[in-house]
């Protein structure tokens, strides 16, 4: 059913208040992006000026949530959408909690950054950091993608990826004990830093979510809880 | 001899009803032609109906739906120049076989028209027609059979202090429900609605649809709707038919969420014509 997304309804006002939600959404992935890479800065650089910009523009991304949970809800009670047009609907609201909360997630790296700013200057585990941020980063942008042009070998590519960000998302933990272990000074900066992996780390888990609803909503397969096996084979399906 | 060898493949191929008993009605191959009017209603149509569940029927105007409702008690009979192919069993039994009387099988698949149509008598008097005709006449069995008919239509109610006044004072989605009571007074196995609610307000038509989900514990019902949300909302299995043939048959969750043909997604999704 991929191609008849873009087939146009008899009714002219449907089609646009379909494309006018999904637009939101990806306007909305977009603002998300952009707060993870400032939250994610501001705590390398440990620069609280930046965080704070984070924390602020926090607001906007929960008010888009409430504008497009209500666009979902309008299209539900007024169109009774059905087939690819609810899938539609469905996979815009439950993507806007995950975008919703990614928001949150960046809030909550900001704040940390905020509070390094305040410590001494250490050697922490930047480099871990850094690598997981660049990897969820980079799944969230595949995902919003994976959407935008209903791809859902990239969606399944995605859900495939966030196996490694739970291997790396280990490592750096272990890393950061190790140096705790050997440099107890580092330890208050650290437990920071810890806070922001294992927000990293939900970043990775809301990405995937979203890569799912795009699976679901272009083959109507729901994905979650399935193996990694079972997903491999489905997108065998789908190339061959 | 030619004439008389016989036809070992042909005889393989032979239709047989199916032994499933979860299996109402089977149509197999139903084609149906109208010759005056040149028009092919149904083409090459097979689906099996479940028993005592819900199967809806829809599709754009002229797609054949009504016509396929209609073959299965024989309607189209009525209609001159209507030629028919296939086969519908119905428990087995074949509905065009030779020998079948046409008024037994319309006891047994009973229908309801999209205006309610109940009769210039008084409300007693509609629920007792049918089973007058079966040759009841005991006052007492008729009032004992014609409360429960009045009851499972969820019409008793509203007019068990009046069943003597005539029907034709209810209101259209009374008349509607006193049309099916006189429908199911005749314990039928097979109920079919013709657009039964296209005509009615929203409550009267909320009205039938649980009167529909009730009945169904029962009856084998087919319902025959241009609402797509009413076919979403009442059935369990949906068909979605187009130019005469049957396009996509299967589970109504299934078939409003996930169709798998492209024609169907274009027609429920709005994306048709």
């Amino acid at each position: 059913m991929q191609g008849d997304q873009h087939k146009q309804h008899i009714s002219g006002q449907f089609n646009a208040e379909l494309d006018a939600m999904k637009n939101h959404l990806l306007e909305m992935g977009g603002l998300v992006e952009q707060q993870l890479s400032r939250a994610m800065a501001s705590l390398l650089l440990r620069d609280s000026g930046q965080a704070e910009v984070v924390v602020r523009a926090d607001r906007q991304i929960n008010e888009m949530e409430l504008q497009i949970d209500e666009e979902c809800s309008r299209i539900l009670a007024r169109r009774q959408p059905a087939a690819s047009d609810l899938r539609l609907v469905l996979a815009v609201a439950k993507s806007t909690t995950d975008l919703e909360r990614i928001g949150d997630e960046a809030t909550r790296i900001a704040k940390q950054a905020t509070k390094l700013s305040e410590l001494p200057p250490s050697a922490g585990g930047a480099l871990e950091l850094r690598k997981i941020s660049n990897h969820v980063a980079s799944m969230l942008r595949e995902a919003l993608d994976s959407f935008a042009r209903l791809d859902v070998s990239k969606a399944i590519d995605v859900v495939l990826d966030d196996g490694a960000v739970d291997v790396e998302y280990d490592a750096a933990m272990s890393s950061l004990v190790r140096l705790m272990k050997r440099d107890p000074e580092s330890i208050s900066s650290v437990v920071h830093e810890m806070w922001a992996l294992r927000g990293l780390e939900r970043v990775g888990d809301h990405a995937t979510n979203i890569a799912e609803q795009v699976i679901y909503l272009v083959l109507g397969r729901d994905v979650r809880h399935m193996k990694p096996g079972e997903l491999q084979s489905l997108l065998k399906s789908k190339e061959s | 001899m030619k004439n008389h060898s016989i036809d070992v493949k042909a005889l393989k191929r032979a239709p047989t009803p199916s032994q499933n008993a979860d299996v109402c009605l089977q149509v197999e191959n139903l084609s149906l032609h109208y010759l005056r009017s040149q028009n092919v209603a149904l083409h090459d149509v097979s689906l099996e109906i479940p028993r005592q569940r819900v199967t809806a029927f829809i599709g754009p105007s002229g797609c054949g739906k009504s016509s396929l409702l209609r073959c299965f008690n024989r309607m189209n009979d009525l209609i001159e120049g209507s030629i028919i192919s296939g086969h519908v069993w119905l428990d087995g039994e074949d509905v065009y076989a030779r020998g079948v009387d046409v008024a037994t099988l319309r006891r047994r698949v009973g229908m309801v028209f999209q205006s309610p149509n109940p009769f210039p008598k008084s409300i007693y008097e509609n629920v007792a027609f049918g089973l007058r005709i079966q040759g009841l006449n005991k006052k007492r069995v008729l009032d004992e059979l014609i409360e429960r008919a009045l009851r499972s239509a969820a019409l008793w109610d509203e007019v068990k202090d009046r069943l003597n006044e005539n029907a034709l004072v209810l209101s259209g989605g009374q008349q509607q429900r006193l049309v099916i009571a006189r429908a199911i007074a005749v314990e039928p196995e097979v109920l079919l609605l013709d657009e039964p609610a296209s005509s009615l307000d929203p409550i009267s038509t909320l009205r039938i649809e649980e009167l529909i989900y009730e009945l169904k514990t029962r009856y084998t019902i087919v319902i025959v709707t241009h609402n797509m949300q009413q076919a979403a909302r009442v059935s369990d299995m949906t068909a979605f038919m187009n130019l005469g043939r049957l396009v996509e048959f299967g589970e109504t969750d299934t078939l409003f969420t996930n169709p798998r043909q492209s024609q169907t997604e274009d027609y429920i999704t709005g994306r048709y014509g």
